[in-house]
């Protein structure tokens, strides 16, 4: 099934949509001047004339041709594919939101702050901080605004030394691309056999001029660092400040809180923990939360309440600024907040309760299959390595990734963390049921015994989708990303 | 059962539970340590059943006050046909992932590649990537994508008449990361762009049009000069009316940026908003984040894959040309359905009649006493009008909100400067109707005179 691109189906005269008449008065409109000849477009763009239903067919195709959470299990690890309420969907569709103007007089959008307030409030609770801001759009958004702080904070101390932000080799690449962004200097920090940082080469790389370390935990090997307590304190007695990349929050949520961890400033991101979907992409939501040291630094405006309701608040002198346009990803995050409300402190608790016990599951049923090279303290998610699949028969991670499609299943993360050989990094979040798990598991078995028999099938995968594997060296030297 | 999102029954978690060997959940955290572990949950509110929830936000969302907007500053209610909605909220792509499994994502990719291909079109470049979070940070992208382009670039020129908040999204980013901005000064209104000095330090110069007060700006000559400096053009523009005004290509700019809101996205409080960037070819291996590419399989049947990721940051971590990750895919989505429904004539069409009512609007406003419409340069669907006492301003809006009309956006909301208290940015849309713009004249007619 390919589906041809909709200008490929262009008609000339076609329409699919007609607006409304321009209903002012005739002299008007013929005695109007238009855009002097300098400013104006020269000739049209070329987008396709078709009709209504040739609109509705193509997308629905597409949509066909996508697998979401609603099509299956998505085990792709880090990214916490959860179920997204259909509850979620249609407060978020509802016109006392989406038809309100982000510049309405704030008397007008009393309800729209109070969710802002409200949802700030509970996930100040869930972390442990003191006060955030959701402006940023996404994670790596939140962990920009989160370095911008920390920058804040040590240019307000007259410090400017501290150029360094220390990074876990098994981190995501959005943390040192974030700190590169910001003008800090990445220094990579060793993991230990456990998969867990190594105190000694973090002391040994501590100083006055490292401005803070980002820590994900538990870690992108589903590990959590259980030294936790002892890093804090050292970044701290070296002056510097500690990131929580908030990625893997499911597995800790309602049960322990990186404020208590000694962090400093941390993002979440409410489309993985709190469970607003992830639209192929984005957007997604991607808070940062505070200890008091940097609360003055947040991104202004602050919403704050009044006697009556709330307002802005714009007089914040040390705020590192705006970094979204307006308020940040507003349905977005309204959708987190519905998910807050329905889960309470109890389900949270339960939700980060079943998802490492999911996760410890699967990795108990498919340790006789599969290699898991850190098993102590596996909390929401693990990474199984196919090393030594590929030395005994040639079949790789991608090959495996591939087979599952044919499955059924959206593959788990591929060769990440970059510290395991042949790595799939599985997360099944607490939405699958058992049955799910187990169904899961047979293809998992399934898959590793043709590794074997019939290594060469894996290699053609995956046969049931509308195209098989594709060329990417083509992709790349073609470069063909437009039509 | 403990919620309908969490399926495990009793039994389930006893069967899991002696697999593991383990007596409870509980058993799992012990490696987060007793000094760490919460006895208690959270204290957030208890649990509400779906009915419980949908009661408290339709209380909520009552607080919300809906009028006629003629509010913009960046953000404009439009027509969307109804196709939009119904086909970006089908289930698959709303709850995908990035497609970085192309062969199980082929709907997504292609629906991007043709997104990339619109963006392209409609600004006369030559590489779109798949978004950005929204217009200012499409402008900061710019300005990083400058400073890395150009060896020893220190310093962006930047033009006093780009969105105020913008503007502050773009001092946030310079706030210590080693890069500087020079403002370029504005003249009655538009970018002062005549003697421009361009020294080697500089990356390039952003400018926008409409801009800040929604003035089309004239960029003649302005490319050239700054290519002799192998200095970058980004021209903001709001891609609608780019079917009226030049565009960014046809300037000779190099990048182009802004927000694809007034294509099919709606208000939404201002957020999920959608930046869009496009560049040159030459800048293909610079432009941030995602590019969906065309390629072949094995049998040499046409498909869509991300491609060029060794720009990005799951692949050069530190090195990558942004840290961009998540962008803004499904309102990608909105404005490639929003287009694919519109056509050209229909964008041309939106585009026309929003200039034809806003300056139906700007005539009958200009010619009350008491209210000016400057006319030193040419407005596309918004224009500044300016109260010769900023006193009555106040009352205007609250006379013309007692009809139901949100009159426009104080300018001073985006600037916070006392001196721009007198301004009412007042933006028409082809959504507005002849009887709204009327209520609106014969309102302020009655309130000025």
């Amino acid at each position: 099934m390919i589906e041809p691109l909709l200008i490929e189906k262009s008609v000339k005269g076609r329409l699919a949509y007609r607006l409304p008449p321009l209903d002012l008065p005739e002299t008007f409109v013929r005695e109007l001047e238009p855009l002097p000849a300098h400013l104006r477009r020269e000739g049209s763009a070329r987008l396709p004339e078709v009709s209504e239903l040739d609109v509705v067919r193509h997308f629905t195709r597409l949509s066909k041709m996508v697998h979401g959470v609603d099509d299956g299990m998505y085990p792709l690890g880090s990214c916490t594919m959860k179920y997204n309420p259909k509850l979620g969907e249609e407060v978020a569709r509802m016109a006392q939101f989406t038809r309100i103007h982000p510049l309405q007089d704030v008397s007008t959008v009393q309800g729209c702050l109070s969710v802002i307030h409200s949802l700030l409030e509970d996930l100040s609770a869930i972390t442990g901080m003191s006060w955030g801001s959701l402006q940023p759009c996404a994670g790596s958004h939140g962990e920009y605004t989160g370095l911008k702080m920390i920058r804040a904070y040590f240019l307000k101390q007259g410090d400017r030394r501290r150029t360094k932000v220390l990074i876990p080799v098994s981190a995501h690449g959005t943390n040192p691309a974030s700190a590169a962004v910001n003008g800090f200097d990445v220094v990579e920090v060793a993991s230990n056999r456990k998969g867990l940082v190594d105190l000694a080469d973090l002391k040994s790389k501590l100083s006055d001029e490292v401005a803070a370390l980002m820590l994900t935990n538990p870690n992108t090997l589903g590990l959590f660092e259980e030294d936790i307590l002892e890093i804090s304190e050292a970044v701290h007695e070296a002056g510097a400040l500690l990131y929580y990349d908030g990625a893997n929050l499911n597995a800790i949520m309602g049960k322990a809180r990186p404020g208590d961890m000694g962090f400093d400033v941390l993002h979440l991101n409410l489309h993985k923990t709190f469970s607003t979907p992830h639209g192929g992409g984005g957007p997604g939501s991607g808070p940062v939360m505070v200890n008091d040291l940097l609360r003055p630094f947040l991104p202004k405006p602050d919403i704050i309440p009044q006697e009556e309701g709330y307002a802005f608040d714009w007089d914040r002198p040390d705020s590192i600024g705006k970094v979204s346009m307006f308020w940040g990803n507003f349905l977005v995050y309204l959708r987190a907040y519905v998910y807050i409300l329905r889960m309470g402190g109890e389900g949270l608790r339960a939700a980060a309760g079943h998802a490492v016990l999911n996760a410890n599951y699967l990795a108990k049923k498919l340790a006789p299959y599969y290699e898991i090279p850190y098993t102590s303290g596996i909390m929401h998610e693990f990474v199984i390595s196919v090393k030594n699949y590929k030395e005994r028969y040639g079949v790789t991670a991608e090959d495996f990734a591939k087979a599952l499609i044919d499955e059924g299943y959206h593959p788990p993360t591929v060769y990440f963390p970059l510290i395991v050989d042949e790595a799939l990094m599985i997360e099944p979040t607490e939405s699958e049921s058992p049955e799910s798990l187990d169904a899961f598991i047979e293809a998992m078995i399934r898959i590793a015994e043709k590794a074997k028999r019939d290594p060469a099938s894996l290699k053609k995968a995956p046969v049931s989708t509308p195209v098989g594997r594709l060329d990417q060296v083509k992709a790349v030297k073609d470069a063909k990303v437009r039509y | 059962m403990i919620h309908p999102y969490i399926p495990h029954t009793d039994e389930d978690r006893a069967r899991m539970l002696e697999a593991l060997g383990l007596s409870s959940i509980d058993r799992l955290f012990e490696v987060v340590g007793e000094e760490l572990l919460l006895e208690d949950p959270v204290p957030i509110a208890h649990g509400r059943t779906e009915e419980e929830v949908r009661r408290m936000i339709d209380s909520i969302a009552r607080r919300n006050i809906r009028g006629i907007p003629f509010l913009g500053g960046g953000s404009y209610d439009r027509i969307i046909p109804s196709t939009v909605q119904a086909l970006s909220s089908l289930p698959s792509f709303v709850t995908a992932y990035t497609p970085y499994q192309a062969e199980m994502s082929q709907g997504l990719l292609q629906a991007i590649f043709e997104f990339q291909s619109m963006v392209c079109e409609i600004t006369s470049m030559d590489i779109a990537n798949a978004s950005l979070y929204d217009g200012s940070h499409a402008i900061v992208e710019a300005a990083l994508l400058m400073v890395n382009a150009k060896r020893g670039a220190k310093r962006v020129l930047v033009s006093a008449t780009i969105h105020p908040f913008a503007l502050e999204a773009l001092q946030t980013w310079v706030l210590g990361a080693g890069y500087e901005l020079e403002m370029i000064p504005e003249k009655d209104g538009v970018a002062d762009l005549a003697g421009l000095d361009i020294a080697d330090d500089v990356g390039g110069l952003i400018v926008q049009s409409p801009n800040r007060y929604g003035f089309i700006e004239d960029y003649d000559g302005i490319a050239e000069l700054l290519h002799e400096h192998k200095a970058l053009l980004a021209i903001s523009a709001d891609p609608l009316s780019l079917a009226i005004q030049r565009t960014p290509g046809q300037w000779g700019a190099d990048i182009a940026v802004g927000d694809t809101q007034s294509l099919g996205l709606g208000l939404a409080f201002g957020g999920p908003a959608c930046g869009y960037m496009a560049v040159k070819r030459p800048l293909l291996r610079r432009i941030p984040g995602r590019l969906v590419g065309m390629t072949t399989d094995g049998e040499g049947r046409r498909g869509f894959t991300l491609t060029l990721q060794a720009r990005e940051q799951h692949i050069k971590r530190e090195r990558a040309t942004s840290n961009i990750c998540s962008n803004q895919a499904l309102a990608a989505l909105m404005t490639t359905i929003h287009l694919s429904s519109l056509g050209w004539s229909g964008m041309v069409e939106a585009a026309g009649q929003s200039y034809a009512k806003a300056h139906y609007l700007a005539h009958h406003l200009g010619r009350i006493p008491g209210l000016e419409v400057p006319d030193a340069h040419p407005f596309w669907c918004e224009f500044p009008l300016v109260f010769q006492d900023a006193n009555h301003l106040e009352t205007f809006l609250r006379e013309l909100r007692n009809e139901g009309i949100f009159a426009g956006v104080r300018l001073s909301t985006l600037t916070r400067k006392d001196t721009d208290e007198s301004v009412l940015l007042v933006a028409v849309t082809e959504k507005r109707s002849r009887e709204e713009l009327d209520l609106y004249i014969r309102t302020a007619r009655r309130v000025m005179g």
